[in-house]
């Protein structure tokens, strides 16, 4: 466990040495700032000549978490190609960490920086409830923000494991924005045509389990659907590197 | 402290070592010689854990490298050929790291001991990418030193290095090697003559010769051969040489020396310097040849690629 957080912790602060952490997190509160503050403005106008509606959290999440279907593989892209490209995959297979140990310290680095973005836009429900009296639903955002935590974790679980299969780190970002662009999009597609298998293409979609929880319905399948990837994802990445030791 | 037997590695269809056997002792340095593509760098990383042999047997401190990879991985400090570093991170902060991937205790104080021992303690806060290569040799040095290692394993540890750096470092390997157990890899044959317990020769992946560097050299000799220069023409010189009994091999050098051999055990260099002043020549040099480690390595690998 030790060596995963140390792992981690480098990773973590590896975003920060270059410009990635900065661009990200730009291309995600930029946008929603003002997607949020569009949202606030359409809600006055409205409670101006009707009741009015309570604009909700999950409208935002919404949208962040088609932006990162952009941005989860720009995060992911290098943690084990640039490793394997730089040769200093040499030094982490000599150092005493099962390759497990590696894999699994990439992906949690990654998702603690997702982490301080989520933590970030924590913001904006936290302006809206001042805005809405008694208070706003807590229990939807909660709902929400944990849809988010487990597409994220979804989606960097998935890109470290390609990002292991790779030594170029553009071929590891396309295919990750490709893998999740298909699970989060078409998968689902055929599933109105398909009437015996529609549920099972259903099910697979990220979307719909996502579209689940920001709208307030946590599902044990849900969960289980997300971790079942997230597990996917990195038994990938880890067999993946046990594959290189025996090339 | 290493023990190889029977060791093969296959890369697909290509043999990269064929069945080694060789061990090292605690406080032995033992130098791996040969060719590029040899297998030196495949035995290297067997030997760290890095990958699986495709057949036979290693243990490192007492431990298989398959079985017990990681209890080997804690024991083996690994300096590779290529000294891969993360540039984007500071001295001290990499070598930090690397440091709490072994739980060394006290890892800062270890890490500042290890800068010491390689000369980098005023480049800590650099960032390795703006190192010099020789530098970056030596971060790479101080990483495989970090946790005391029982084995160290160096893969061309002074190449890139400039003169007064290689001196250092040598001298550096020497004083880990009296406690420790060094395998190191070089294609620098002084290197390996001077620094070096034994020598493993290796080519095409396979050990040709093995044994102390004056041993290979007596064991390739067989005779000894001489260079005498006088002032005047080396032809009538050579002619003069070769009246002397017990000499043979007469041959004139470009450069008017004259080179000649005799068996070994019986120095023909006294009878031979008073034939030439008794022929009136001034007696400039007489020197011996003895085989460097380089003629013998070119013997022993052009011998294998012949058969």
């Amino acid at each position: 466990m030790k060596n995963i957080w140390t792992i981690a912790k480098r990773e973590y602060d590896n975003y920060f040495n270059g410009p990635l952490a900065y661009v990200v997190m730009l291309a995600v509160i930029l946008p929603l700032s003002i997607y949020f503050s569009l949202l606030l403005f359409y809600a006055q106008q409205q409670a101006l000549f009707s009741g009015g509606i309570v604009p909700e959290i999950g409208t935002v999440n919404g949208l962040f978490a088609f932006l990162m279907i952009f941005l989860s593989p720009a995060l992911t892209m290098r943690l084990l190609s640039d490793e394997a490209r730089m040769g200093t995959l040499e030094l982490m297979l000599t150092a005493p960490i099962r390759d497990a140990e590696l894999v699994v310290g990439k992906w949690l680095g990654s998702m603690l920086f997702a982490l301080t973005l989520l933590g970030v836009t924590l913001i904006f429900p936290i302006v809206l409830n001042n805005f809405v009296e008694p208070n706003i639903d807590w229990l939807a955002v909660i709902s929400s923000y944990l849809g988010l935590i487990l597409l994220f974790a979804t989606m960097l679980a998935l890109g470290v494991g390609i990002s292991a299969i790779f030594t170029n780190q553009f071929a590891a970002f396309f295919v990750t924005l490709g893998v999740v662009f298909f699970l989060y999009f078409l998968i689902g597609l055929p599933a109105s045509l398909l009437p015996q298998s529609g549920e099972v293409l259903n099910y697979l979609s990220i979307n719909n389990h996502f579209d689940q929880m920001n709208s307030g319905v946590v599902t044990l399948g849900g969960i289980v659907y997300y971790l079942s990837l997230i597990a996917f994802g990195l038994f990938t990445g880890t067999t993946a590197i046990e594959i290189r030791r025996w090339r | 402290m290493i023990k190889v037997s029977g060791l093969t590695k296959d890369y697909g269809a290509r043999r990269a070592i064929h069945n080694l056997n060789f061990d090292a002792q605690q406080g032995e340095i033992v130098g791996f010689l040969g060719p590029n593509g040899a297998g030196k760098t495949t035995t290297m990383r067997i030997l760290t854990g890095y990958m699986p042999p495709s057949d036979g047997e290693a243990l490192v401190a007492g431990y298989d490298v398959v079985e017990e990879s990681l209890e080997v991985r804690k024991r083996v400090g690994y300096l590779p050929e290529s000294v891969p570093l993360y540039h984007d991170m500071a001295v001290f902060d990499y070598l930090k790291y690397m440091g709490e991937l072994r739980h060394i205790p006290n890892v800062d104080d270890r890490v500042d001991e290890a800068l010491d021992m390689v000369g980098l303690y005023d480049r800590a806060n650099g960032y390795i990418g703006n190192l010099s290569k020789g530098m970056k040799q030596r971060v790479g040095l101080a990483q495989a030193l970090l946790h005391r290692p029982e084995v160290l394993i160096l893969d061309e540890p002074t190449i890139g290095l400039d003169p007064g750096q290689v001196v250092e470092v040598r001298e550096l390997i020497r004083e880990i090697g009296k406690e420790r157990t060094v395998l190191l890899s070089t294609h620098l044959l002084n290197e390996a003559q001077n620094l070096c317990d034994r020598v493993l020769i290796i080519n095409k992946g396979k050990i040709v010769a093995e044994d102390t560097t004056e041993n290979l050299q007596a064991r390739l000799l067989g005779a000894e051969r001489v260079v005498v220069r006088v002032r005047g023409e080396a032809d009538e010189l050579a002619s003069s040489i070769k009246s002397v009994k017990g000499v043979r091999k007469v041959e004139t050098l470009e450069d008017g020396g004259v080179e000649f051999e005799f068996a070994s055990g019986k120095d023909l260099r006294p009878e031979v310097a008073r034939k030439v002043i008794k022929d009136g020549y001034d007696l400039l040099e007489l020197r011996p040849l003895g085989m460097s480690l380089e003629e013998i390595f070119l013997e022993l690998t052009s011998n294998e690629s012949k058969r």
